[in-house]
Parts: C-alpha cells; structure tokens; sequence
C-alpha cells in the first residue's frame, strides 16, 4: 500500500491574539480557540491530492498532544484522510522528542511520504520535520513549494532564500510545507459526519518508548518590547523633511 | 570554556553576511573560541572571507565535489563529524541553517535552539515565538553540546579584522546519495540584498499588480534600497517568494524600512519589528501597521509613489 504519513499539530488559532501571562510562565490557553497548525493543513491537502491524483492509496493523519487533539484529528479526517492516530501526553513535546515518536509510527505503518508542516506557528521552532529525517535516515525536502512524485523519487521545489531549489529525493522522504504549496480545501458538513465514522486511534505516549518532558528550560516568557509611538505626517514633503533630519535620506 | 562551531554559508564565491552575525552571536558566550566550518566544492574565494572575520580563530575548510550545493543530508554528518570537540554548533537562521541544523541537532541526539535572538548566558538565550509575541528565555542543559540556529536580524555583522588560520579538512563519513540538486531559479538582481540592505522599500496588496509593483521598483533603486513584499503581495504574484518579509518570510533589521500599501498582519510585523525606522504608507488609517511605524502618511500610494520618487530627484 501507498501510504502518506501527515502530522498534524493543535495550536492556538492562527488569528488569535496572543496574550502572554503575567507570572511569566507561558501565554494564555484557557478558552482560547485551537486549530490544526496552517502549514500542517496545507501538507494534508498536498497528502489528499496525491492520492487523489492516483498516487497514494491511503492518507494518515497523525497527532501527538493531549486528548483535545482529537478535534484537530477529525478536522483531518473531514478534510480527506483514512484514518487517524493520536499518541496521547499532557507532557512538553520538544521537537525532537516529536520526531521520536514519529519515527515509531513510520516503521509501523511505512509511508512512502510523511508531509508535515514547516513550522508549527506556536514555537515556531521549525525542527520536527527535518529531525524526523535524521533518525529515519532518509531524504529531507523542507519548505516545499511544489512536490511531484515520479516513480520511487520525488521532485521537490523548496521556497530558498535566493529563489526556488529544485531537488530530486528517493522515497521514502520526509517533506515540509511552505505557504504556496497549494490552498486547503473548506471542510464541508456532510464530511464532518462522515469524518465521525472513520477510524480514530489513540494510544499512549508510553507505548512507543519516547519519553517527553521539557529538555530546554523556559525560564521566562515576556511580551515583546513595544515600540515607541511614532507620527504621522501631513504629506509627502513632511515625510521626506522628518527622514532627512535623521539622515536616512 | 565555550568552543563555538559556526555552519558558515555561502554561495561558491561569496560568504552570505548571516555568518559574521552568527560570529557575534557567539562573541557574546562568554570566553568562546570561535571556529567557522565552511563545506563546498572549490571553497579558495570564501575561506579567506570567512578568517578575515574579527573572532574567527580557525576556519575549517571541507572542500568536496559532493558538497557543491547545500543540501541538509549531505552536510549534516560531516558538520556532526567535526562536532566532536565543540560545547555549541551554530548556524543562521536563513533557510540554509533552518534546513540543516535540526538534522545536525537530531543526528547529535540534542534538542535545538531555534532563532536565538539574545544571548543570556552561554546555555540561555532569548528566542521568539507566536510570530514574536512572546519572547521565551530558554537554558539549555550545560552537559549537552548544544545546537542553535542564530536570528541574524538581532546580531550585528562581526567587522574585518581577523587573521584566522584556513585548515584544510578531509571528513570522511559516508555521504547519502538519495538526495540530489537539481537546478536553482535566482533572481539575478543587482538590487541591494534583503536581508542584510540598510534601507527597504516593501510593497503590500493595495499595489493590486504584478506592473504597478513596479513602482515598489522604480522607488527602491531611487532610495537606492532592496525591494521587500508582503506576504498578500508573494500569494497575489505581484512579487516573487524570496521578497516575502514576515514570520514565515525573511526576518529583516534595515535602518530604514518603508511599507507601503501593507496593512500589517502580525505576522509581517514580525519580521520588520528590528527595523530602526519604519515608515507607513496606507490608505486606511486604521491599519494595524500604524501602530508600530515611526512616520505614518495616510493617503492613496498611487499619488503618493510618484510625488515621493520626484522629491528624491
């Protein structure tokens, strides 16, 4: 079977207004709304429309966070995938520690793709996908703009600092998403009842092995520093006078 | 004491600005000696740009045809190879270092810093999250050796100066060959570069097209500065991907940033919050980006562009 492995993360909302405590100790979670990671929504549609296109058999979502998570796992399973697989701790997951446990589910369900988000727009860490490589040993293509499968290797262009990268991987390979990979599909409700059905696996953290838990201390958690209020000019030439003075023209 | 690895990148010919910030960056753990490992097929014209650096006490040179272009599964377990003696391993926070480090970091078997933006401690430092709405201040555990990726927008270029050695090194560690370079599509441009251009002229959605982003252009070479795009702008195809300046785009610290027809999503805020000044153009002057700018002007860009460009005349 052709399988595509997608991870998907559950983090605040992408057009939540971040608040951070005031102890320090993290940023405000309680009645905040949560979704699926944006860059992991778009590597499930890139997994759907490989199969879709004939070239996967089957989509896996999978997840590792608390409980909840399940939500963002039927969302996936709404959008499009087969079937879904929780691994459940209220524990930190560090990256690296994510992509230990991702290995696990690789070795047993044997995609031929694990697409996954560039970063998670929580830590913004922007590790697991490339560390997931590492210990699997096998090709990386990260920031992926556009992937084509050709046989047992993959064309993938990535989103470089100087342009675009072109790069040939042999599969099985991990693939990270960038924004202009392509534009998720709307859930529509009747998917939402049948996403219901379809099989949801949960299973402890404990059972693959991996142990979680915070390796690097936060210490503290601050709001950024504001910047100082600036002014508004009239028109152009007072604009051009204010940068004058302070020689930036 | 510290020993620091610097991952330099470059291009064949030159050294890429982000490896002297990442020479400062690790100037700043107390007491570090400074090495710079540059890996590429013909490294004669960048290696001794990396040891003019003021800091830089070695450069370790791995010339190999294999390593003509930067792929993160070729690089990795030679960068893991000469890590052995070092207590940190860093690299920038461009899409090279974003792309290679975390596979050094896992193949090493540590967790990894991402974005350091200030160093705290030779084990603490500040890293943004949340699109930089929350800054965390993280330690690492000291008996790790421990992998960072450097914000470069937070760190000065390290200044000439240095007379570091240049050691040519053999690692010979077996290199995959299930990952291959194909082509890349640079924008040859003679413009200044992004992300490290003094002054950068960013133009959003309200330019409304690929020609009248021209103006963005044609404003740009008249300020004699680099020409940056909001995310909207990238999506729209008004402006090509390498512009995007933002969360997910380049983060940029330029003595002069203008935005203009950008309303200022937090995540384009994000990437222009080191700017020294910011200047706003909009047309709403409820737009978010009012907020952060120094100098706002509230008014139609299409009237505004033209007279601006005849007053720099």
């Amino acid at each position: 079977m052709r399988r595509i492995m997608v991870c998907v993360k559950r983090v605040v909302d992408y057009n939540v207004r971040i608040r951070v405590k005031p102890d320090g100790t993290g940023v405000v979670l309680d009645g905040v709304k949560m979704s699926v990671n944006p860059f992991d929504e778009i590597a499930l549609e890139e997994a759907l429309r490989i199969k879709e296109r004939g070239e996967a058999d089957e989509v896996v979502a999978v997840s590792i966070g608390p409980d909840d998570a399940q939500q963002q796992l039927r969302t996936a399973l709404a959008m499009g995938a087969d079937r879904a697989i929780l691994v459940k701790t209220t524990d930190v997951v560090e990256p690296l520690a994510a992509a230990q446990v991702f290995l696990t589910l690789v070795q047993k369900e044997q995609p031929q793709l694990v697409i996954l988000g560039k970063q998670a727009i929580d830590d913004d860490a922007a590790q697991t996908g490339q560390m997931l490589a590492a210990l699997w040993d096998r090709p990386q293509a990260t920031f992926a703009s556009k992937v084509e499968l050709a046989g047992a290797a993959a064309l993938v262009t990535r989103e470089v600092d100087a342009g675009l990268e072109t790069i040939e991987v042999d599969l099985p390979a991990v693939v990270t998403t960038d924004l202009r990979l392509n534009e998720p599909r709307y859930v529509k409700l009747p998917d939402i009842m049948k996403a219901k059905k379809k099989p949801l696996d949960v299973v402890e953290l404990a059972s693959t092995g991996v142990s979680a838990g915070e390796t690097l201390k936060s210490v503290l958690v601050e709001p950024p520093k504001p910047r100082s209020k600036g002014v508004m000019v009239k028109d152009v030439a007072g604009l051009v006078d204010a940068l004058k003075k302070k020689g930036l023209l | 004491m510290a020993t620091v690895l610097i991952v330099g990148e470059h291009d064949g010919s030159k050294l890429n600005p982000s490896t002297a910030r990442c020479v400062t960056c690790a100037a700043q753990i107390s007491g570090a000696e400074v090495h710079v490992a540059l890996f590429g097929a013909d490294l004669a014209a960048v290696a001794p740009q990396a040891a003019a650096l003021k800091g830089v006490t070695k450069v370790l040179s791995v010339a190999n045809p294999a390593n003509a272009h930067p792929l993160a599964a070729v690089l990795a377990p030679q960068v893991v190879a000469l890590a052995g003696p070092y207590t940190h391993v860093l690299g920038p926070s461009t899409t090279f270092g974003k792309d290679l480090m975390p596979r050094v970091a896992a193949l090493l078997g540590v967790p990894q810093v991402s974005d350091a933006m200030s160093v705290d401690g030779p084990y603490k430092f500040k890293r943004p999250t949340y699109a930089g709405n929350a800054i965390v201040t993280v330690e690492a555990p000291e008996s790790r050796k421990l992998v960072a990726t450097v914000r470069t927008a937070s760190f000065e270029a390290a200044p000439q100066g240095g007379q570091a050695a240049v050691e040519a090194v053999a690692v010979s560690v077996p290199l995959p060959t299930h990952t291959r370079f194909v082509s890349v599509s640079a924008a040859n441009s003679d413009r200044p570069d992004l992300q490290t251009a003094a002054k950068v002229v960013s133009g959003g959605r309200a330019l409304g097209s690929k020609e009248n982003f021209q103006l963005i252009y044609s404003l740009a070479d008249r300020m004699g500065a680099a020409v940056g795009a909001s995310r909207a702008a990238v999506d729209a195809g008004y402006a090509s991907n390498e512009l995007q300046v933002g969360q997910t785009g380049k983060i940029i610290a330029p003595e002069l940033y203008v935005a203009i027809g950008i309303s200022g999503a937090i995540q384009h805020l994000t990437g222009i919050k080191d700017a020294r000044t910011i200047v706003a153009i909009n047309k709403d002057a409820e737009a978010p980006i009012f907020e952060i700018a120094d100098y706002g002007l509230v008014g139609d860009l299409f009237q505004i562009l033209p007279e601006l460009e005849k007053s720099l005349a």
